[in-house]
């Protein structure tokens, strides 16, 4: 439609352009950059290359579907890995273009700060000679002379930035024009809300480099103080100095979680809050929280959101010696929505060798049979029941490699077998208690208790994007709903002692209602004015033809 | 009457609302077939016309015998505008019933009735047509209800294979946040679609423009250029408020919700995508070669893109925003 700009530029391809010096090049690099078109192409890339990143699993939202991920493409996954794809929001190539973005952003956001200053500094420019080229115009005659036109002109235009310029011969003013202009506001709502947008980028880097994020389960009658060593995830920004992680410490007293009963949407969870007691500082006094899901605690510098919950069974084993070796809450983790939960135990204490186990948990144990292995039915706990492997040997905890507590290294363990020679298993309802085989001591599935899953955080500098989004909406609004426009009014007086009054407009955003607008204001100027009748439609209407405002 | 019964009666509801608007969409095209069938008549008789004055004056008032005629243009206008009453008539029907059913459906979960995508797919149509209605009484835009009706009653149809029973929220959607972000979502929405049809009866006309004037239905729609200004208005309207939905709402819940304002979860992502595909369409109507046509498709990608974000991410993507069952 609009491609007729384009010709020019293909005529000039045929002949040899003179060669650009560095500085002429930097400059056609720069304008490049900042035209419109430029940023629009950039915009759209933008989109393109953020689509990858929804369809790969992402390290930064899930570590575990991007290990899947690798387990079921083994040959895609590593390439896929090369080119970021698992961190496609900080790759270098969707950095490089969106920091391309924000620099074709300012380069367009300043120049256009200048101007914007000068067209507020400047005057209404001048009314064109011909107004019947403009887009919309009127013309009407009345006896009232010049000023007083004028003066009613300057009336009916409102709120308009206007200038009202006249032309004297001996002492009377014969000609005159009124140049108003209004929806500066547009220009400054855009400018507004394209800055936003550098605040926006710029409060999310704070957000990335400055923060950090961590999790961790903590156990009814158990505590967490916020230390590097407490977390069992730990991710912090660039310029996050683990010394300033703020020094709360909370104890949790208790986990409430609720499922649905009945219905089709049995076993649906329905609310799940944690109570206890925070200590904000060393040496202050302890406050009661509760942190439910939407409700996060908020500490002096972080906040803590409860973001999973299980059950942690507490176990006590004794050794071969009769000693109690091992006594602590367990979290097993939930692997299903009927929180069938898995987990480890490691008794390094116990002698003659040391204990392991692993096992599973079910809150609502169902068995199907004598031989069956029992599921979870509900993530209530109905009717709670532990079931575990036994091992016995060297747990591998001296080799000084850091071990994950919820994984059982069997390299120096060997199971226990029971009479018929399969691994032995045991199955603990609370209260009750297994011995193991050639009186290598003994478990106990004391009590049930559930753990919360906190996730700590602090992201410094969160209001800026925020403030930087809302207050750009605000700009937004107004430069999508401000029309500029100009008007223009004129008056001559002509020999016969009639003027001659011309009305015009020119929208800087074309609009379809600037015909109407500019008959409307010409009917209500006339009838300030009083009209001759000549040249105007409207004055067959009943109403005065002369009426002069004094 | 019980939980249950309001859950029955919001169910039955949403079946009638569906039916009554699939009459009204009918109703809608039969408009638009007649309407263009006058066209083609009155193309017709003019043609004829002159033949016959020069064929003899005592002819000029009997017309030919098997040849269209003026009468038969106006039977078929006749006919258009009553479809065109009907048509409407059934929106305004349609629409209240399955408000009836999405308040229904609130009663019955004793909550806001846009907790999963079969009650965001039906309050979302709900509002889609309370909007086009409302738009409808500001600035006639009756051209546009085959695609608007169009478009609810295949969402609605399709609602279906993604129904749950009515039953209380899970706990990271009980927050008051539901109301304002998923609201803001919806109108968003609303304006988008509207927006959308616009831009394809706009191309529609433009090409047939083009091709030597419009035919048919074509010649019976507002001009291209005060569609395209119409497609202009509702997205202008429609994108801040879903830069409030999607860029602040959001990210304040899910600060609230799951500890950070934005993770780039896959609805996160399809909402950014969104909104700079908005952002690209606004600015390419103010840039040179990009106007009209290009500037139309953009915001058809766009709205794509929307619904995509709707249906494919609530499908497909595992995420946090999976609230599709």
């Amino acid at each position: 439609m609009a491609d007729d700009r384009r010709a020019p530029t293909n005529k000039g391809r045929g002949g040899a352009a003179p060669a650009l010096s560095f500085l002429e090049t930097l400059r056609w690099a720069w304008r490049q950059l900042t035209s419109m078109r430029t940023a629009l192409f950039l915009l759209l890339l933008l989109a393109l290359a953020a689509v990858p990143g929804s369809i790969v699993p992402q390290r930064s939202v899930d570590q575990r579907a991007v290990q899947a991920y690798f387990e079921r493409h083994p040959d895609l996954a590593p390439v896929l890995d090369r080119l970021g794809a698992f961190h496609v929001y900080t790759s270098v190539w969707f950095s490089a273009i969106y920091i391309l973005l924000m620099v074709s952003l300012i380069g367009c956001i300043l120049p256009r700060v200048a101007v914007y200053s000068r067209a507020l500094r400047a005057r209404p420019p001048k009314a064109p000679r011909n107004f019947s080229r403009l887009p919309a115009s009127a013309t009407y005659e009345t006896e009232a002379d010049v000023e007083t036109v004028l003066a009613a002109a300057g009336a009916t235009l409102g709120l308009a930035r206007k200038d009202t310029v006249t032309v004297t011969d001996d002492g009377a003013v014969v000609e005159g024009e009124v140049r108003a202009e209004k929806g500066y506001l547009r220009e400054f709502g855009n400018l507004v809300f394209h800055v936003s947008l550098v605040v926006v980028l710029v409060g999310v880097a704070s957000m990335s480099l400055l923060g950090y994020r961590g999790s961790a389960i903590v156990a009814e009658g158990k505590g967490f103080s916020n230390t590097l060593t407490q977390f069992d995830e730990f991710t912090s920004g660039g310029l996050f100095d683990t010394d300033d992680l703020p020094p709360f410490s909370l104890t949790l007293d208790n986990l409430e979680a609720t499922f649905e009963l009945d219905g089709p949407q049995r076993g649906a969870p329905r609310s799940f809050s944690a109570t206890g007691t925070v200590i904000d500082a060393p040496g202050e006094e302890p406050r009661p929280f509760e942190v439910k899901v939407n409700h996060p605690l908020r500490v002096d510098g972080a906040s803590a959101y409860l973001v999973g919950s299980g059950y942690a069974p507490v176990i006590r084993v004794r050794d071969g010696k009769g000693r109690v070796v091992f006594e602590d809450a367990v979290p097993f983790l939930p692997a299903d929505a009927t929180y069938t939960s898995n987990g480890v135990v490691k008794v390094a204490d116990a002698r003659p060798e040391q204990l392991g186990f692993q096992g599973f948990f079910l809150p609502t144990a169902v068995s199907f049979g004598e031989d069956e292995i029992p599921v979870s039915a509900h993530p209530a706990a109905a009717n709670p029941l532990l079931g575990l492997f036994a091992y016995y040997g060297d747990l591998g905890l001296d080799g000084g490699e850091s071990q994950s507590v919820y994984v059982l290294d069997k390299d120096g363990l060997t199971q226990f077998l029971g009479d018929d020679g399969k691994p032995l298993r045991l199955m603990l309802s609370p209260g009750q208690s297994a011995d193991l085989p050639d009186g290598m001591g003994s478990i106990e599935f004391v009590e049930l208790r559930q753990f919360a899953r906190f996730q700590f955080s602090a992201q410094p500098g969160v209001m800026i994007p925020l403030w930087g989004v809302s207050i750009g909406v605000l700009g937004l609004v107004l430069s999508l709903t401000i029309r500029p426009r100009r008007t223009w009014v004129r008056a001559r007086r002509r020999d016969d002692g009639v003027t001659v009054v011309e009305i015009a407009a020119l929208d800087r955003v074309p609009r379809s209602d600037v015909a109407q607008s500019v008959d409307d204001l010409a009917a209500r100027l006339a009838e300030r004015t009083g009209h001759t009748g000549n040249d105007y439609d409207t004055a067959s209407e009943a109403e005065p033809p002369k009426k002069d405002e004094g | 009457m019980t939980l249950e019964d309001w859950a029955n009666f919001s169910n039955n509801a949403v079946a009638a609302a569906t039916a009554v608007l699939a009459l009204a969409w009918l109703a809608s095209v039969a408009q638009w077939a007649f309407g263009s069938k006058a066209v083609r008549v009155e193309r017709a008789v003019a043609a004829a016309e002159p033949a016959l004055v020069g064929g003899g004056s005592a002819s000029s008032n009997a017309p030919a015998v098997d040849g269209p005629s003026s009468a038969d243009r106006e039977a078929a206008e006749e006919r258009s505008d009553l479809f065109g009453r009907i048509a409407f008539s059934l929106t305004v029907l349609g629409f209240l019933v399955l408000l009836a059913a999405v308040v229904a459906r609130g009663l019955a979960a004793e909550r806001v009735p846009w907790g999963n995508m079969y009650e965001f797919a039906t309050t979302g149509i709900c509002v889609v047509l309370g909007g086009y209605l409302v738009m409808d009484v500001l600035m006639k835009v009756r051209w546009l209800a085959p695609i608007v009706l169009g478009f609810a009653v295949v969402v609605l149809g399709l609602s279906m294979t993604v129904y749950v029973p009515a039953g209380p929220l899970v706990p990271a959607l009980d927050s008051y946040w539901l109301v304002i972000h998923v609201i803001s979502a919806m109108v968003a929405g609303a304006g988008f679609l509207v927006g959308a049809g616009a831009s394809v009866l706009y191309l529609l006309r433009t090409r047939a423009d083009a091709r030597g004037g419009a035919k048919g239905y074509l010649s019976r729609l507002p001009s291209a250029a005060s569609m395209d200004q119409l497609a202009y208005r509702v997205t202008a309207f429609s994108f801040p408020v879903w830069t409030f939905a999607a860029l602040i709402s959001g990210p304040i819940w899910a600060e609230h919700a799951w500890g950070r304002p934005w993770g780039w979860d896959p609805k996160e992502v399809w909402a950014f995508i969104t909104w700079v595909a908005y952002a690209g369409y606004l600015h390419a109507r103010a840039t040179a070669g990009w106007k009209g046509k290009a500037a139309a498709i953009l915001s058809l990608i766009a709205f794509a893109t929307f619904l995509f974000n709707f249906v494919g991410v609530n499908l497909f993507f595992p995420g946090l925003h999976s609230y599709a069952k």
